[in-house]
């Protein structure tokens, strides 16, 4: 008989550890899944500023592959069973919950879904074709190609605004490319932005199509107040440069699909992050709610490890 | 893994007639570092019929723009002083990866 876990969890981002963390520190035995790198999207963040008492290390700058390094450390510290797998399949109605990957299907009594989000594209013709030859949403990963050339960054929000100011580091200039008239990130990350003398904007601008031959070198960008489209090509002696592209992202629920309720791809919980389904439940930016952050990832994480807890113990489920 | 650099990328790998392996990489690419250890376990299965390489672009960017590395990571096949077959960020998974390695060897 294969073994049977209270918990399973999938995903290991802010949501999934700390799910971990509570569920190693009430001794339930823990599964936790993930299919890349710890953290997902906060991994490759350069720096995050928001998360409470996160703040370290010389001058007060925490990045956010070193935060998730501790939340990782801390989860397996309290006996949390790891798994380097991507999963493609689940089983979830009845008792015991199955969760299939490649080489194995694992059972437990409970599932907590906190597999994340991924950027969203900006979804215009060319974009595909250049990604890794121009086009990027990881400004960690590859800024440093873009040394001493011409950045384009799109979107208007925290994200874009602070990877933006990151990329300054690499790029002769960086434009920030948005479709409104002001930016949506917050003022003190604005204000950061404005004072760079790297950073310039385009506002009320759409890139509507991505050109080059094998490398991304020009685009199409749409002025959304006249309609007017306009051709953005790179610098002769260039003869490339890079968009960077961070406008919002996208639940990682297909697998879900059908099994548990959602809206606009986002699964549905009530305040103790039960699902529709008994025994299974979501935590951090894979459900719907009003502010995708670490902090309320790691808010989620611990209200659902908690109720599974609370439900085992109460024999509602397994 | 035999690492590679910009000084021996052209003899080492340009130069080759026989199909090889290489895993661009780069300093503080996340994605990078967590495909590392799948690259490493097919080593140990195929290394025998494929020889694994990997460069480090952080000291090696002109290079790797030449070769039209723009994004992280890479994993590529080289044979006969060209890039043969390719697979960029996302879709270097390391399934993606290993059905890459099972036409060249």
């Amino acid at each position: 008989m294969e073994k049977v876990y209270d918990l399973i969890i999938i995903g290991a981002g802010p949501a999934g550890l700390t799910a971990g963390l509570y569920a190693g520190r009430s001794r339930l035995s823990t599964l936790l899944i993930e299919r890349g790198v710890d953290g997902g999207q906060i991994a490759i963040t350069d720096e995050i500023e928001n998360y409470p008492g996160g703040l370290s290390g010389p001058d007060n700058i925490e990045s956010g592959a070193a935060l998730i390094a501790r939340m990782t450390a801390q989860c397996a510290h309290f006996g949390v069973e790891r798994l380097s797998a991507d999963v493609i399949k689940v089983e979830l109605e009845g008792k015991v919950k199955r969760v299939h990957t490649r080489d194995a299907v694992l059972e437990a009594k409970a599932v907590i879904i906190a597999s994340g989000a991924h950027p969203r594209p900006i979804g215009c013709p060319g974009e595909k074709e250049f990604i890794g030859r121009g086009v990027s949403y990881c400004a960690t990963c590859d800024g440093s190609f873009f040394e001493d050339l011409e950045i384009y960054v799109v979107g208007g929000g925290d994200t874009a605004v602070e990877e933006a100011i990151y990329l300054t580091k690499f790029a002769r200039k960086v434009t920030i490319i948005h479709r409104r008239d002001e930016l949506r990130a917050v003022q003190s990350i604005r204000e950061r932005a404005f004072k760079n003398e790297k950073i310039e904007f385009m506002w009320n601008s759409v890139v509507t199509e991505l050109h080059g031959d094998g490398v991304l070198s020009g685009m199409t960008v749409k002025d959304t107040k006249t309609g007017e489209e306009r051709r953005v090509d790179a610098d002769e002696d260039d003869g490339m440069f890079g968009v960077f592209v961070f406008v919002g992202f996208l639940p990682n629920s297909e697998l879900f699909e059908g099994a548990v309720d959602m809206e606009y791809n986002y699964i549905v919980t009530d305040e103790e992050m039960r699902t529709n389904i008994p025994g299974v439940y979501a935590a951090g930016d894979i459900r719907k709610k009003p502010l995708r952050q670490v902090v309320t990832a790691c808010s989620d994480g611990a209200i659902a490890a908690m109720q599974v807890e609370h439900d085992l113990a109460a024999g509602v489920i397994g | 893994m035999f690492e590679l650099d910009k000084n021996n990328f052209e003899t080492e790998i340009l130069a080759s007639e026989e199909p090889v392996l290489v895993d661009f990489y780069g300093n503080g690419c996340v994605p990078c570092e967590a495909l590392k250890p799948h690259i490493l376990k097919l080593e140990e299965t195929y290394g025998d019929r494929l020889r694994f390489t990997a460069l480090n672009t952080s000291g090696a960017r002109r290079l790797a723009i030449q070769q039209r590395i723009l994004g992280l990571p890479v994993v590529a096949i080289y044979q006969g002083g060209e890039k043969v077959a390719e697979l960029i960020k996302d879709d270097a998974t390391p399934e993606a990866v290993e059905e890459m390695i099972k036409q060249y060897i």
